[in-house]
């Protein structure tokens, strides 16, 4: 083992590390501005000056960089020599000559990393007596505020944003202590990932707007560990409460999942939960308002009445409530709450997850692929943080450049001066423009059955011995693909629901199968994206699919339903849940929010929202996450497995037996009870506070409804207690409701709680992942997948059978409906907040600049869209890039239900 | 007195075209080249003949050209780039060549275009130098229509496309890395180093930075020889050097002499000496950035070795004469107003720290300055020093400051108000009260 001498002190280092990753790793204060662990060293800011000596007689010694110099064993260092000390104050007091000094009123102020290091120098007096500079602030949109004249010109803001996102409008221009950052004119930063600029900067000139609109400092935040349900990549986040409002969303450490970025939808998604959308108090259809346990009773007469009681579960509602439901209603009875084509599709995927030669890559994992084939998926919409991931991947090919001439990997921008326009290869097939394209190697545009063509042929060229399309003088693009699928030491094949298309899925499936058997039975990495927080918890808990549950009820089976946290109508066509709805005599729908299907329920119960409650979910990497209740909502509101479990007289007094009775009951889930520690976790005898110790004012919060203290609500449920007393280090990661750490106020003290600077959690990673491949020593086959495969009646045949059906159909006037995602508006709960819905695009109707032209279509004009049910006039969006022959609709977006469309087409004239 | 570089600049400030310059033996440098030598040779004879560079760091050219990689193995890219981006004040000279002589440059660069195989190269031109940019582009047109640029160079397996970048005009430019950034549309900051450019420079690509003058020698070299290029010096480097004069001298202007030259010939003979009723104080050696040296130094050889001894650089051997009516700190306030601006405003101390140098001169020369202000320019002058900062700039920047302040110390004292002046003969050092704010 390598060491350094640090003051006289020898310490164990990794050698090749920057010396100040070292430093803060061996938990030294060093303070530094433009580094940070995701963005590796450029040498800018020169704030993490230390004096390294020649050798064991220098004592001169002489200034050094810590983020720019390599540890080398038996090197010899001081932080605390008074040069390096006075140097490392200088900095301070130059970079604060033009700052405002402006804490008391900065967003920033309590949790600023530039407060943090100013005390951590030691500068407090002021030399500089000339004018400041000022800038004028641009107005960014409605995630981030902008004060441009805090700014100190660390850079971190426009390495992050380009360099690390691919984002272009977000610049520096000028120069000398003139720099500005900011676009080139006001406007909404375009990129998903503008959120994390608030985290990145280390001071308050990025601040999230929506925060602004109910702000509170960070010590007077009431925190929970909690997971994002906006997508189904189950990133970790750490939501803020006060005063019953949920305040903001901030980033929280994963070492295997989001690392230190969240995407846009993530963080500005949370305003649903103090929305005005929220179904606060339960509704009794054409009676008045009953109390708790009214309506408790009113739910268990239903349920026991019931000739035939069905249950709707839901893909954005806990494991728990689900399990809660189908226990409720019998698991024949039970139905998962998506379209067919997506039941069929999370069937075939979770059978090809659980049996067959694949192996979920987290987002970790993805950022190390060597080369990405993303089918039909676009990812950037659906799956936002898993193409941040690829981005990274991409990048590796960098990496090996600047191995080849001994830089170290950290040294950001000699890395990306060596490795230009070295990438590792990646594939993008897709019937739309999407963000990942500025990155790839190879594209296919076509519709969805091209797609499976492309994906069917490159499995062929798999199959193949010998090199892949070798034989070819030129190969094509699958032969192109197929070959760097084999070269690669960490393939990685994406696909997902997003097109629609089972084909697709069945098709990536099956390169995945036989791409193992090349790799001798090595399983290949793959990323199904999948539509919502809970979708393969659901898949795994199995059901049946959306129109059996209609079917059930015309057919007289069944005169009751119970829909858990969903409106039907995103999920099927409007006429069939009318239908359904008015067919069933009894219905009963349980949610956080108001929609068209609770509207017409007998009984709408009102269902706490996720930062309101306990649950699990299982992302699309497998991986079980309990999240926490963050606040306690008014007591009209209760956890879905609450009402389900009152009503059926189930015997579970907390939501640890709840989860304990699904590990039980179902295989799949054995493992969820070690997602988190359990209610009755103590760390030497104590709870875990949500406040932090600085909490202020709690004896005076309600002091205007009554002078007398509040009693403090106590936590049956969890391991958290609500109050600012209890267990205050070595939390386990998964019970870690917010970053803190002595001297270090800012997120950047996430850096306290790693194993390694950028590793992962020390404790653990929060989570447990269910499913990993089978016994891979018996060498998986092909043969076995397609069994799997079979078995959700989707094999490579079908695809084919696929192609040639809607090959026929294609006409000149007809143009197929594809799905659009936007992340931002195609997610339910976030479209509801302000913000993201601010973003979010108006409806239309998308066809390509050469169908367009072809069928005299002008962009504005509105046309009719006629579905199975509804008549729409959508006013023409000309998308280039779009797949000729296709009629793009923007799935999700408030009255724009996918069900809607999907499988039908557009003709034109009508 | 042999001068090569000079020998085709007219006095009327007319151009040498290609006929002309071919008349005087213009093209044999690079047809010697290409016929007789390996580029592993043009090296070798470059690092014989001591040419070192004439940009201001006097890097042994032909070292520099050796740490490309070559051969098998090496990346099949190589760029040679013409650093033309001349802004140091003061400094005037590759003007002079480029506007007088371009193909001189043109075929400078070719050969050393050879000696690295690179078969692209790019001028990078200050955007200010119109006349320059006009001729060059003239000279190209001709030099490739002629042959001498180009596929196939003389008929030889050699080719080279050469390229007139102009400026946007940033001091930062004159730095080799952040030319490189400039010249592949980026924003004009240094780059980390290692990687050097010899190894990945332009585009990622094994890169070679050489400035015009520099450049401009290689034709005669190749030519004459490296012992007959030694001889020209009258120290230990080789060759001769354009020197300049600017200030109140009777004949301020650019001579080419002997490398080694001593500053008491360049400024008493060939500038004629000081102006009537002017005296000399000092003179910056080798343009803005460099220390001042003192009357007394005048007899210092202007060479890179002998410079430094004194205590100053000879960077681009363009003095900037100080005369005894000429006052000292305005001059010093000049020149940092122009570094704080020129500062790309990448790294912290040059950034912020040249404008508050710049800040406190002015408050001195307007009469708002404090004792301790001359501290705290001091203790910048320190903080802004070599290994502190990002590049070279911030550290060039305070050389004129830092030797200012030890020479000059008393024109900045006079500057300072009564009172501090009592309160400096009192000895306090901190007389101006309360510092939090």
């Amino acid at each position: 083992m390598a060491s350094i001498e640090v003051d006289g002190r020898r310490y164990p280092v990794t050698p090749g590390d920057n010396l100040l990753k070292a430093c803060l790793e061996l938990g030294l204060d060093l303070p530094y501005f433009c580094w940070h662990p995701a963005l590796g060293a450029v040498g800018a800011c020169r704030q993490c000056a230390v004096l390294q000596y020649q050798n064991a007689e220098d004592a001169k010694g002489r200034l050094v960089m810590a983020c720019m110099t390599p540890v080398a064993d038996g090197m010899r260092v001081s932080l605390q020599a008074a040069a390096a000390r006075e140097f490392r104050a200088g900095i301070v007091e130059l970079l604060m000559t033009n700052h405002p000094h402006d804490c008391p009123v900065c967003e920033e102020g309590g949790e600023c990393h530039l407060q943090d290091m100013t005390e951590m120098t030691g500068h407090t007096a002021r030399g500089y007596r000339g004018t400041k500079r000022t800038h004028r602030n641009q107005e960014l949109g409605p995630f981030i505020n902008h004060e441009m004249n805090r700014c100190i010109a660390c850079y971190r803001c426009v390495r992050y944003y380009q360099d690390y996102c691919g984002g272009h409008d977000l610049q520096v221009f000028g120069a000398h202590n003139h720099v500005y950052f900011g676009r080139q004119e006001d406007g909404a930063l375009d990129n998903e990932f503008s959120g994390n600029l608030v985290e990145v900067c280390p001071t308050g000139v990025f601040t999230d707007k929506t925060f602004s609109k109910h702000y509170t400092r960070k010590w007077d935040l009431q925190s929970a560990p909690s997971v994002c349900p906006h997508c189904a990549l189950g990133c970790n986040t750490s939501p803020g409460e006060r005063y019953g409002v949920l305040r903001r969303v901030v980033n929280r450490y994963h070492g295997e999942v989001n690392g230190y970025f969240l995407c846009d939808r993530g963080r500005f998604g949370y305003d649903f939960v103090n929305g005005a959308a929220r179904l606060r108090q339960s509704r009794i259809r054409n009676q008045p308002p009953l109390g708790v346990k009214g309506l408790a009773n009113l739910f268990g007469q239903i349920v026991r009445n019931a000739r035939g009681l069905i249950g709707i579960g839901s893909p954005r509602a806990s494991l728990e409530a689900n399990f809660a439901l189908r226990e409720l209603v019998g698991p024949e009875h039970f139905f998962l709450g998506v379209a067919d084509s997506v039941h069929a599709m999370l069937r075939n995927i979770a059978n090809l997850l659980q049996y067959g030669p694949l192996r979920t890559a987290s987002l970790r994992e993805a950022e190390q692929a060597d080369a990405v084939l993303v089918l039909g998926e676009d990812v950037s919409n659906t799956a936002p943080r898993l193409a941040l991931a690829l981005r990274q991947a991409v990048r590796a090919g960098q990496f090996a450049a600047a191995d080849r001439l001994r830089i170290p990997r950290w040294q950001d921008a000699a890395v990306r001066t060596v490795g230009q326009g070295m990438t590792h290869p990646l594939f993008i097939a897709s019937y739309a423009p999407t963000r990942l394209d500025d990155i790839a190697a190879g594209m296919l545009r076509g519709g969805p059955e091209a797609i499976a063509s492309l994906a069917l042929a490159v499995a062929g060229h798999l199959a193949e011995t010998g090199a892949p399309g070798e034989a070819a003088a030129e190969p094509d693009l699958a032969g192109r693909i197929a070959a760097a699928l084999l070269a690669a030491e960490r393939p990685l094949i994406v696909c997902g629901t997003g097109c629609g298309s089972a084909a697709v899925v069945a098709a990536a499936g099956r390169i995945a199968a036989i791409l193992a058997e090349r790799r001798q039975g090595r399983p290949t990495a793959v990323h199904f994206a999948l539509p919502e927080c809970n979708s393969l918890g659901l898949a795994l808990l199995g059901g049946g699919p959306l129109s059996a549950a209609f079917a059930a009820v015309e057919e007289g089976r069944a005169d009751s339903v119970v829909v858990l946290e969903n409106d039907l109508y995103r999920h099927a066509p409007k006429t069939a849940v009318d239908a359904f709805l008015a067919r069933a005599v009894h219905s009963v729908v349980l949610d956080q929010v108001r929609h068209a299907t609770a509207d017409q329920a007998e009984l709408a119960l009102a269902a706490s929202a996720y930062a309101e409650s306990e649950g699990t979910w299982i992302s699309s990497e497998g991986r079980a996450q309990r999240h926490f209740q963050v606040f306690a909502p008014a007591e009209t509101i209760r956890p879905s497995w609450c009402w389900l479990a009152e009503a059926g007289a189930l015997p579970w007094p907390d939501i640890d037996t709840v989860t304990a009775a699904c590990a039980a009951a179902l295989p799949a889930f054995s493992a969820i009870p070690a997602a988190a520690p359990a209610a009755g976790f103590r760390l030497a005898g104590r709870k875990i506070p949500r406040q932090p110790h600085r909490y202020s004012g709690r004896t005076a919060m309600l002091a205007q409804v009554s002078v007398h203290e509040p009693k403090q609500r106590v936590d049956q449920e969890s391991a958290l207690a609500f109050s600012m007393e209890g267990a205050l280090g070595s939390h386990p990661p998964a019970l870690n409701p917010f970053s803190w750490a002595p001297g270090w106020n800012s997120c950047q003290s996430v850096n306290q709680f790693q194993e390694e600077i950028g590793g992962h959690l020390a404790g653990g990673d929060p989570g447990v992942r269910l499913i990993e491949p089978a016994a891979v020593s018996n060498g998986p086959t092909a043969g076995s997948v397609a069994t799997a495969a079979a078995d959700a009646g989707s094999t490579g045949d079908s695809v084919t059978s696929v192609l040639v059906e809607s090959q026929e159909e294609q006409a000149p006037n007809r143009w197929r409906f594809v799905p659009l995602h936007h992340v931002f508006g195609g997610d339910e709960l976030s479209a509801l907040a302000p913000a993201i819905a601010e973003r979010a695009p108006a409806p239309f109707l998308a066809v390509s600049p050469e169908d367009a032209a072809r069928a005299g279509l002008e962009a504005g004009q509105e046309v009719p869209v006629a579905t199975q049910g509804a008549i729409f006039r959508l006013p023409i969006r000309i998308l280039p890039g779009l797949a000729s022959g296709l009629a793009g609709i923007p799935a999700g977006l408030p009255g724009l239900a996918w069900a809607e469309f999907e499988g039908g087409w557009w003709e034109y004239p009508p | 007195m042999d001068r090569p570089l000079t020998r085709n600049i007219q006095p009327n400030g007319s151009v040498t075209r290609l006929p002309e310059y071919l008349q005087t033996g213009g093209y044999e440098g690079l047809r010697k080249a290409l016929a007789d030598h390996s580029p592993q040779m043009v090296q070798q004879l470059v690092k014989d003949a001591g040419l070192r560079g004439r940009g201001g760091s006097g890097f042994p050219t032909g070292v520099k050209w050796n740490l490309v990689p070559l051969g098998d193995g090496a990346p099949a890219i190589r760029y040679l780039v013409v650093n033309g981006d001349e802004m140091e004040p003061g400094t005037f000279k590759d003007r002079y060549l480029l506007e007088g002589d371009p193909h001189q440059l043109l075929e400078g660069a070719a050969i050393a275009a050879y000696a690295i195989q690179a078969s692209t190269a790019y001028i990078f031109l200050r955007g200010e130098y119109h006349e320059a940019a006009a001729r060059l582009r003239d000279a190209l047109a001709e030099a490739r229509q002629a042959g001498y640029l180009g596929e196939h160079i003389g008929g030889s397996g050699f080719s080279l496309d050469l390229h007139l970048h102009t400026s946007a005009g940033r001091y930062i430019c004159g730095e080799e890395t952040a030319l490189i950034n400039s010249l592949e549309g980026r924003r004009a900051t240094p780059r980390a180093k290692p990687p050097f450019p010899q190894i990945a420079g332009l585009w990622g690509k094994p890169t070679i930075v050489n400035n015009v003058e520099t450049l401009c020698n290689l034709p005669h070299i190749l030519r004459n020889g490296a012992d007959w290029y030694r001889g020209l010096g009258r120290g230990e480097d080789g060759g001769t050097k354009l020197y300049g004069v600017s200030g109140r001298v009777k004949r301020p202007g650019l001579w080419e002499l002997p490398i080694g030259t001593s500053a008491r010939e360049i400024i008493e003979e060939h500038a004629g000496g000081m102006q009537e009723g002017y005296r000399l104080k000092g003179f910056l050696p080798g343009g803005a950035s460099t220390d001042f040296l003192l009357p007394a130094h005048l007899d210092v050889a202007m060479d890179f070795g002998s410079v430094a001894k004194a205590g100053s650089r000879l960077g681009t051997g363009t003095l900037i004469v100080l005369d005894d009516r000429t006052c000292p700190v305005r001059m010093v306030l000049n020149l940092e107003q122009f570094f704080a601006q020129e500062s790309c405003g990448w790294c912290t101390p040059c950034r912020d720290g040249l404008p508050w140098a710049a800040t406190l001169l002015k408050d001195l020369v307007e009469g708002r300055g404090r004792r301790e202000d001359l501290a705290t320019l001091e203790r910048l002058c320190g903080f802004l020093g070599p290994g502190n900062t990002f590049c070279a700039l911030a550290p060039g920047a305070m050389e004129p400051l830092q030797s200012a302040l030890k020479y000059f110390r008393e024109d900045f004292e006079n500057y300072l108000p009564p009172q501090a002046l009592a309160d400096a003969a009192a000895g306090s050092l901190l007389a101006a009260g309360g510092r939090h704010g």
